[in-house]
């Protein structure tokens, strides 16, 4: 069912379009040969060019324009084989020339498609408008001393990639998933790391409000939100407020605002307001951006399985559940381990297996897909376990538990602790046998038409059996015996 | 067109340039008289004509992306009229 | 012998036969400057020892057999190239603490030719200006009077201090640039030769930048010859610079013997125009006849769009000036004037620290690019400059170059030409459509006025074809025979 907000005039829809910032992995800044690795000492990572110094340079980093075309790839989006910088032009202390070089009317990349998956399963089409490169201003702090700020220039020069949505999303849901999944494609792409605490990713989030039926009104953006929560609880602070505006016969003025997550509202940056002529004019350090199709060609070669055909992909050749395939390709990652371990295995038991005790056991110990609890290998071996029926599954989850804390390889701790399942139709009679003899009260209540009690006495078999019966043999023992 | 002085005082704020009474009468004028003579590219017929942008006739050259200069923050520094140990410093910013 | 009044030709071939030492002709050079430039104004700075300490390698690398036709030779570096450890203000009052820690491309490949940094010529502040008198560290006087008179007459800009050290004896060659005519306008009054190679040819980087698509460096010298040795060294692809062309460096001096037989060389009818002087016609007249007479046909031309280049060249360089200057903003270098916040400090140091020609660049930059304005001004002015390029290229496919005078008058008064800022600019009409095209173009000493000043000759070549404009130009000079001497100058 459709997102919409009830005011006091009716139903309002919300209209929401991005603008992410995402910082591109490279060794060295986009125009100048100065370290793009994040921290440092202050002003450590800066070159004279980044500093805005007379007579200094721009010359453009190959690695990162094949970023940006990856990244357009990506999005499946045209690649623009020319594309231009321009100055933006305004003042401020962090930014050493006292202009942004950014691209304005010429783009690398052009417009694109992204697919979003929605709660309830719906999947969800997101234009992309554009993606073009541009340049990171540096930091200023504020706190650092009494009566001044003070600015580190390490950030000053980064690459940015900045991805431009169409306003085609209607609800903080759709907000979510759609940063969610732009950060999952960089990931994938390795073109950015999607780290927003570190601010290696952020987003400009532009809301507007409107009936049914309407044309847009009037937006406002609010700038630099840097969670998936934040933008999220930002897109419906600010549609609340402009249906507020509206509805008290007020009028939404286009204004930049900022996202106070303490207070969860947004607030006006006036200050801001009056620096809004950013004229604009195109870059005369830097030439046209001219690229081969064959640059191009090579890149889209050389590009990696994304997410949505990872999960196409693994529904085919593993036959598992769309749900669970997108779980594990979430991560580039964990898709590649789960793929590891279920290669010539039971793909869907694997599945249940990551999905279930290992992602537990992951969280439980605070480690990662890149230091996994247990290694792909011998998750293989525990499955191998499972599948020729060495160990039933009750026991697996046991020796699972035994491999997390001491690192043993399973077969190992089967042996050792003669946790070898029991499949000797004897043996497991005389364990049936005994639980019945144990039990006459249960078995009469089971004979006069009980019948869920037949769990029970299953349990009480495995018990006894300490769980190394076998599932399938003991239930066809009970049954037995029951008559 | 020309310019007012309301005109005048917007672009020097947006230029960061302080300017006084005094001077934006005369800047008023000046900036008139060239934007009077400029004004004569209205005589030239510019349809089809693609806007050119730079002196150099060329693709841009593409860096490789290696860490060949930073770690040099005193050299970097060494000019600042303000300083407060590593980062340049400027009158306290209220955000 | 005088150490002063050689070429660099001359000089270098002394210094190779060891008739003197780079250290003689380094200090007699020092000694000139300290004798004139409180008088000439022009260098800004003076480096005395450091040109005494690099000669002194000088004459070591010449006795070690490795010395360059440049090894010694001391030259005057205009005040917008950045020297590591040298004040360089570009004639500003904000950059007056500043000092470069690093080293343009051009003065450095000077100095790995050998040659030595006599000080930092003066110049119109930030290169904008034509004569010299928006300098914030004082007008520079021409050593060149009229006929009787000891008026004060400026020497042309931006490059005005460069020309007037040449000049007067005060350095054997200069480093200059050239925007829209800021190396061949102030050749032309000074009796000089400089040469705006092609764009591109020469790095910008290290270079304070006033308008990027139009800036270049190049040399002003004595002889067209000592140009091609200097544009030699000067010259050259430099990664550091995006917009520098990745081509190989010709022998301009051999060049500069070609001779013109068989050239064919335009006369552009639009360079025709009302007001100009009757000395000016006769003088590129007599040009023709000189190229003529060496064996190159004269082909009559049209530049339809030439009118236009001024105004084009004054929306484009003010608006690319006013980008480039923003980073003057008294935060990481140069001079800061405080103010109550930040705002207030960026106004009062921007106020304080420019002078009223960069003022009104930098708004009539930032007014042509401002919203609304852009496409009537910013946009148009690109298309028309199309056109000029076009014109150009149009032309070449009917000749090898083109023969133009460099400045629609001689050198004119201290305080003339002051009424309002247009007259000034009208200054460059001839030299700013090269620049807009990006085509080399060469200033060469060709006569002098019935008042007794240099008038120059601009032979204007088409793209990174230098040669040709340093054949024409040497058959120029040989013709010319130009031998005059300003009256102000070191003996």
């Amino acid at each position: 069912m459709a997102y919409s907000l009830e005011g006091k005039t009716g139903t309002w829809e919300v209209v929401c379009g991005l603008e992410i910032h995402a910082q591109v992995i490279s060794e060295s800044k986009l125009f100048s040969g100065a370290s793009a690795t994040y921290g440092g000492a202050p002003n450590a990572h800066v070159s004279f060019v980044d500093a805005g110094f007379p007579g200094m340079l721009p010359v453009i980093n190959r690695e990162c324009v094949a970023q940006a075309v990856r990244t357009g790839l990506g999005l499946k989006a045209q690649i623009n084989l020319v594309s231009r910088f321009d100055r933006k032009n305004y003042f401020y202390a962090d930014l050493p020339n006292g202009y942004q070089i950014s691209q304005f009317d010429h783009p690398i990349v052009g417009t694109g498609d992204v697919e979003i998956e929605l709660q309830d399963g719906t999947i969800k089409h997101i234009g992309i408008t554009r993606l073009h490169l541009e340049q990171d201003a540096g930091k200023s702090m504020h706190d650092q001393h009494a009566s001044k700020s003070v600015i580190d220039l390490n950030r000053a020069g980064v690459a940015l990639m900045e991805i431009v949505s169409e306003p085609d999303i209607r609800s903080p849901e759709e907000a979510g998933a759609y940063l969610r999944k732009i950060r999952q494609i960089l990931r994938y792409l390795g073109t950015c790391d999607g780290n927003m605490e570190e601010g290696s990713m952020r987003a400009d989030v532009n809301v507007s409000v409107r009936k049914a039926g309407e044309d847009f009104r009037t937006r406002c953006e609010i700038k630099n939100v840097n969670s998936v929560r934040f933008v999220m609880h930002a897109v419906e602070a600010e549609a609340l407020r402009q249906i507020e505006v509206w509805e008290s016969g007020g009028e939404v003025r286009q204004e930049t605002r900022l996202y106070d997550p303490a207070r969860g509202e947004t607030r006006s940056m006036r200050s801001k307001e009056d620096a809004h002529d950013y004229r604009y004019f195109p870059e005369p350090d830097l030439l046209p951006l001219v690229l081969e199709e064959e640059f191009v060609a090579r890149l889209k070669a050389k590009l990696p399985e994304l997410p949505d055909e990872k999960r196409r992909r693994f529904c085919d050749e593993y036959a598992i559940p769309f749900y669970d395939a997108g779980v594990l390709v979430a991560e580039q990652a964990t898709a590649d381990f789960y793929e590891s371990v279920a290669k010539g295995r039971d793909a869907r038991l694997v599945a249940n297996w990551i999905s279930g005790d290992f992602f537990a056991a992951m969280n439980r110990t605070g480690r990662s897909i890149e230091n996994p609890p247990v290694s792909g290998a011998a998750l293989g071996e525990l499955i191998d376990l499972i599948s020729d029926k060495t160990i039933n599954g009750r026991i697996a989850k046991d020796v699972f538990e035994e491999m997390v804390e001491t690192g043993a390889m399973p077969g190992a701790i089967v042996e050792a602790k003669g946790l070898r399942q029991v499949t000797d139709t004897s043996a497991i009679d005389a364990a049936v046998t005994q639980v019945l003899a144990a039990n006459p009260d249960k078995v009469a209540e089971y004979k006069s038409g009980k019948d869920k009690l037949f769990g029970f006495f299953v349990g009480q078999v495995m018990k006894a059996m300490q769980g190394k019966g076998n599932p399938a043999l003991v239930n066809e023992a009970v049954k037995a015996q029951l008559g | 067109m020309s310019l007012d002085s309301a005109t005048v005082r917007r672009i020097a704020k947006l230029a960061r340039i302080r300017v006084d009474d005094a001077e934006v009468g005369v800047l008023q004028t000046e900036l008139n008289a060239i934007l009077g003579y400029v004004d004569q590219l209205n005589e030239v017929n510019v349809e089809g004509v693609a806007p050119l942008s730079g002196g150099a006739q060329m693709a841009m050259r593409l860096r490789e992306d290696l860490v060949t200069d930073g770690e040099q923050a005193e050299n970097i520094l060494a000019n600042a009229p303000d300083r407060v140990g590593q980062f340049f410093a400027v009158p306290k910013v209220v955000e | 012998m005088s150490l002063l009044n050689l070429t660099i030709a001359q000089a270098s071939a002394a210094l190779a036969a060891k008739k003197f030492s780079a250290v003689e002709l380094t200090a007699a050079h020092n000694a000139a400057i300290a004798a004139l430039n409180p008088r000439l104004n022009a260098y800004i700075t003076t480096t005395p020892e450091l040109a005494l300490a690099q000669a002194q390698a000088a004459d070591a690398r010449i006795a070690a057999g490795t010395a360059t036709p440049l090894t010694g030779i001391p030259l005057a570096i205009k005040d917008l190239f950045c020297t590591a450890g040298v004040r360089t203000t570009a004639a500003s009052k904000i950059l007056e603490p500043f000092i470069p820690p690093y080293e343009s491309t051009v003065t450095r490949q000077l100095l790995e030719a050998g040659t030595i940094c006599l000080g930092k010529a003066n110049l119109d502040e930030f290169a904008m200006g034509s004569s010299n008198i928006t300098s914030g560290y004082g007008p520079v006087e021409n050593p060149w009077k009229r006929n009787g008179s000891d008026a004060k007459l400026v020497p042309g800009g931006s490059s005005g201090g460069s020309a007037a050290a040449v000049a007067a004896r005060l350095a054997l060659g200069a480093t200059g640039t050239d925007t829209g005519g800021s190396i061949r306008q102030p050749a032309s009054f000074t009796g000089l030769a400089g040469i705006k190679p092609t764009y591109g040819r020469c790095s910008r980087y290290g270079i304070v930048a006033f308008a990027s698509s139009l800036d270049q460096a190049g040399p002003m010298a004595r002889t067209v010859e000592d140009c091609a040795i200097l544009l030699g060294a000067m010259a050259g692809f430099d990664p550091h610079d995006s917009t520098s062309a990745e081509r190989a460096v010709p022998d301009f001096t051999a060049a500069t013997g070609r001779g013109v037989k068989g050239l064919r060389i335009g006369i552009p009818a639009e360079y025709r125009m009302d007001g100009m002087s009757g000395e000016i016609s006769a003088l590129w007249e007599k040009g023709v006849a000189w190229l003529r007479e060496q064996g190159a046909e004269i082909v009559d031309i049209s530049l339809p769009h030439t009118k236009y280049g001024l105004a084009v060249y004054y929306i484009v360089a003010p608006a690319e000036a006013s980008s480039n200057l923003a980073r003057y903003d008294g935060v990481r270098f140069g001079k800061r004037v405080d103010g109550e916040d930040l705002i207030d400090m960026y106004e009062r140091t921007r106020a304080a620290g420019f002078g009223p020609e960069v003022k009104r660049r930098i708004m009539i930059g930032t007014y042509v690019l401002s919203h609304g304005y852009y496409d009537a001004y910013y946009l148009k002015a690109q298309k028309v400059r199309n056109l000029i390029l076009r014109d150009f290229n149009n032309a070449f496919e009917k000749v090898d170059a083109i023969l133009t005078p460099t400045a629609p008058s001689a050198a004119f008064g201290l305080g003339e030409k002051m009424d309002d800022p247009v007259t000034m600019y009208l200054n460059d009409v001839f030299t700013v459509p090269a620049s807009l095209a990006g085509v080399p173009a060469m200033s060469i000493p060709a006569g002098l006025s019935a008042e007794g000043l240099p008038l120059g000759l601009q032979v204007i070549g088409k793209h990174f074809d230098e040669e040709t404009v340093f054949a024409v130009s040497a058959a120029l000079e040989r013709a010319a025979g130009f031998t005059a001497l300003p009256s102000v100058r070191a003996e």
